[in-house]
């Protein structure tokens, strides 16, 4: 049997380059560097705005000029130079196609790349699929079958143009302007993103997908996506990404609003794997985002993701439980390695009466990478019977990384019943003995371990992308995911 | 004038009482440049997020209180553990209470940090250990910069006392707000063992102010047993700071238990400098009415084969406020440390409430580290098994409470300790009954 121990694994995780680092040369139109009013004014006008939101935009651009750089995550890197980007790049060739033979072969081509050919998605999964490259929406399939069930879903721009009013009453309603400063950034400059619509009682047939790209060099991408379930609906959600390997780093301020009515659910799973830099961590993509969910009554919403890219990752995926029986979940895989930074959790604020949450939190850290889990449980007075379960587990790998766990948890209620759990181990000897013991060699063993640890959340991944998810853990612990 | 500026002015007073000749008094101007710069904490910096002094500070407390009237033991009988022979160091208003106090120099010292100040025969253990442990935050600067009265213990090596020693401070109104200042230092060399009871108490509902500050060494294979009792008036505010360095094979637990007070602030930390160290803190907390109990916990894991377990219990009612901020750092060289952080808390009122942040920062990969934390309520079906025989349920609600700070109180290890605090739990939950059923 091959003797391959947990330091072959350390140092083939060193080595390791990143798989899907290559740059599709497509045309793009793009923005002089730099952020300003103009700027701000030049994206609306781009992209053909009403009034409306053009003063939205620059209502935010004005809080965010005052607003200075979180610095309370426990990530260290060096601050983007926001006069140094490009707030806008769209791919150079025909803005819409009606069918995917009219899209850019050579963009086809990097998609089949990365495993998510279009052709494969539509057949085998039935997922339709807003692909986003570079901030403007090339494809979307599966459009008609939406249609007759009444479900909107579009990119953001065009739901500007066709559903205004829908978009002017909920737009920052979940994460406002001024939530933060990423936020307000994103409010300000945001060139694309998904919108979806789901009609009273309508449950959405199939997986609403985008991926999401960074092509460009020097570009940010700015994503703003907006998701409502109208009463009685429901509608699952996924969002992958993978980004070419490039020197600099790329900023992506991402946020994600979504808002579930009475008796609603909305699952939103995300799988993450922007280029998270070279083994000396050179580059990688800095990844501020901002999730958050409204529940109403009897609504619910789950939170899943994947994280296995990025440099330096800030984001906590959260849930504002403000109806009564209102249920919020969070399950999180996040694997760092070589020089990533992760600090990651959530928030659930209870409000309602009844509310109840799930977090379940899974940290690998691997090589010289920082992983920390950061989360707020928050029970208000008026919250009678609430109830929270968290679970943080982090798993470490070498003695070079950390793990680090910052709960907050504050309870105004008697009728409160939080628990709160974390652990950190290591993979145990004695449980890898046990595997070689039968016939397992040590990098199955591995793998196996690896596996069982993060399948409380695998699990909750749907079907379709499960698949991709293993795929991209793989990346990240090659050797150690089967 | 704010009490920032009072307490800065007033250090020059301070002053002319002391030998500035002395090193401790480069120590001393260091520190009040400290605390000029960074002042009282504020609700901005996140080891202080949910607990604010606002309040308290705006009280225009005195500094240097006027000279004490003698208290007789009859009034403060009830203060202390009184069942048991130990040496005892009282202090009233700041100033050391002879005719109250048992010191001693036979073998061991336990006197006054006055003394050890400025004798010389205590010069190297002042040179060694003093201030050595401290941090240079705000509060414990202050503390330096003004130190001069507390308890000094000193148990060298081999040496195990035979009695507890009792450090107590009183309170007696004699001004309208006192502000104190205690600094305590206790060495425990190779093999020596230590026990240490400490309270602060106010005889009169005039408000007080206490920026304790406690540095505690416990050499190898020492053994240091430190019970703090916090039952004092609502008029009192106390800010302790306690700071426990441990080397090889030391073992250090520190029982907390905060009943008492306005707001009580515990900031404890542990270092373990050396293998094989055991280190335990354990509290209970049951307040109500506007109290405020924070309870801030640091064990820093420096070297390989540690233990530390960490088990804090709190019973909330009418509109208090308990904070539990836990903090655990494992460093990369910390491999097959065990670190355990338990927080379990009881709401009884709607308007209680409670923050609780157990921390985890790891950096070693061979550990085993956990932390669990809870809020809930009491077991209704236990309560209705009790009642159903015959038991009223505020008793039953007594016992179930009780029995639920029980883990804490199984290991003090004094039972007379043990006996007087069953006593306090009773009587803070209304109930008349012994607990030793």
């Amino acid at each position: 049997m091959s003797k391959y121990t947990e330091d072959d694994l350390r140092e083939e995780l060193k080595t390791k380059e990143y798989e899907y680092g290559f740059y599709t040369d497509i045309e793009s139109e793009t923005f002089p560097n730099g952020l300003n009013e103009d700027i701000v004014r030049a994206i609306s006008k781009k992209k053909n705005e009403p009034e409306w939101m053009t003063n939205w935009r620059l209502e935010a651009f004005k809080v965010w000029k005052e607003m200075t750089e979180p610095e309370w995550a426990n990530v260290h890197y060096e601050k983007p130079d926001f006069q140094a980007i490009s707030y806008y790049s769209a791919p150079n060739s025909k803005p819409k196609y009606d069918s995917l033979d009219e899209v850019d072969p050579e963009l086809l081509a990097t998609f089949e790349k990365l495993g998510i050919s279009l052709d494969e998605q539509k057949k085998l999964a039935g997922v339709a699929m807003d692909v986003v490259v570079d901030s403007v929406s090339v494809a979307t399939t599966f459009k008609k079958t939406l249609a007759e069930k009444g479900i909107i879903f579009m990119s953001i721009s065009e739901a500007i143009q066709e559903y205004p009013e829908l978009v002017k009453k909920y737009i920052g309603t979940v994460v406002p302007q001024k939530d933060n400063f990423y936020a307000a950034l994103n409010s300000a400059v945001f060139s694309d993103g998904s919108f979806c619509y789901i009609p009273k009682g309508v449950r959405c047939p199939m997986e609403l997908s985008t991926y999401f790209r960074i092509n460009q060099a020097g570009t940010g991408q700015f994503e703003r996506t907006l998701v409502i379930a109208d009463e009685g609906s429901y509608v699952s959600y996924l969002e992958g990404c993978t980004a070419p390997s490039r020197d600099e780093n790329q900023l992506h301020a991402a946020v994600v609003e979504l808002i579930a009515m009475e008796d609603a659910e909305i699952k939103y799973s995300t799988v993450q794997n922007w280029f998270p830099g070279n083994a000396e961590g050179k580059g990688g993509v800095y990844n501020f985002v901002t999730k958050r969910g409204l529940c109403e009554k009897n609504a619910k919403i789950s939170w899943t993701q994947v994280e296995t890219g990025s440099a330096v990752t800030w984001k906590y995926p959260s849930c504002v439980l403000k109806g009564d029986n209102s249920i919020g979940e969070f399950y999180s895989i996040a694997v760092t390695n070589n020089y990533q930074q992760a600090d990651t959790g959530t928030k659930m604020i209870h409000l309602g009466k009844n509310t109840k949450s799930t977090i379940i939190s899974k940290g690998i850290s691997a090589g010289k990478s920082q992983n920390s889990y950061r989360g707020l449980v928050q029970i208000s007075s008026r919250a009678e019977n609430a109830r929270n379960f968290s679970q943080c587990d982090s798993l470490l790998m070498g003695n070079e990384c950390g793990a680090h766990t910052f709960p907050y948890i504050e309870a105004k209620n008697k009728s409160a019943q939080i628990e709160h759990e974390a652990t950190t181990s290591k993979i145990g000897e004695d449980q890898i003995f046990y595997c070689n013991q039968r016939g397992i060699d040590t990098e199955k063993a591995i793998a196996l371990i690896v596996n069982g640890f993060s399948k409380e959340v695998l699990n909750k991944l749907p079907m379709e992308f499960a698949v991709e998810a293993q795929k991209l853990l793989e990346i990240s612990l090659e050797g150690s995911v089967g | 004038m704010e009490l920032k500026e009072k307490l800065i002015s007033s250090f020059m007073a301070f002053e002319n009482t002391v030998n500035v000749d002395s090193p401790i008094h480069d120590i001393r101007i260091n520190a009040i440049k400290r605390f000029e710069t960074q002042g009282f904490p504020t609700k901005k910096q996140e080891a202080w997020k949910y607990t604010s002094l606002n309040s308290v500070l705006k009280t225009d407390f005195s500094v240097f209180p006027k000279d004490i009237e003698a208290l007789d033991y009859k009034t403060v009988k009830k203060y202390l553990i009184d069942e048991i022979d130990s040496y005892k160091i009282v202090f009233v208003d700041g100033q050391y209470a002879s005719h109250l106090s048992e010191t001693t120099h036979d073998d061991i010292d336990v006197c006054l940090m006055s003394s050890a100040l400025t004798k010389a025969k205590y010069k190297p253990v002042i040179d060694n250990y003093f201030n050595k442990i401290a941090t240079t935050d705000g509060l414990t600067s202050l503390n330096t910069a003004f130190s001069a009265e507390g308890a000094y213990i000193y148990i060298p090596r081999h040496k195990a006392i035979k009695k507890p020693i009792q450090i107590v401070h009183f309170s007696t109104g004699n001004e309208a707000a006192l502000m104190l200042q205690p600094r305590n230092l206790i060495v425990v060399e190779e093999n020596a063992y230590v026990q240490v009871i400490e309270r602060h108490q106010s005889l009169t509902d005039n408000p007080t102010l206490t920026n304790s500050v406690t540095e505690i060494f416990a050499d190898k294979r020492a053994i240091v047993d430190y019970y703090k009792i916090q039952n004092d008036k609502q008029s009192a505010t106390l800010i302790d700071n306690t700071f426990i360095n441990q080397k090889n094979d030391s073992n250090a637990k520190v029982h907390t238990f905060s009943f008492g007070g306005k707001l009580t602030r515990n900031n404890l930390n542990f270092y373990q400098n050396g293998e094989h160290i055991d280190s335990t803190m354990k509290g209970v907390t049951i307040i109500g009415d506007k109290q405020h109990v924070d309870h801030n916990t640091l064990v820093h894991h420096i070297e390989p084969n540690c233990e530390s377990h960490q088990d804090y219990k709190g019973i909330f009612d009418e509109n208090s406020t308990g904070v539990f901020n836990g903090k655990v750092v494992v460093e990369k060289e910390a491999q097959k440390t065990n670190a355990f952080q338990a927080n379990n808390n009881i709401l009884i009122n709607d308007k209680a409430t409670i923050n609780t942040k157990p921390q985890l920062e790891i950096f070693a990969d061979d550990v085993r580290c956990s932390h669990g934390c809870t809020i809930g309520q009491l077991d209704e079906s236990a309560l209705f098994y009790l009642r159903s025989r015959g038991i009223p349920e505020k008793e039953a609600r007594g016992l179930l409470m009780y029995a639920f700070s029980n883990t804490v109180l199984d290991s003090v290890k004094i039972p007379e300790l043990k006996n007087r605090i069953t006593k306090i739990i009773a009587n803070k939950l209304g109930v008349n009954i012994g607990f030793d059923l």
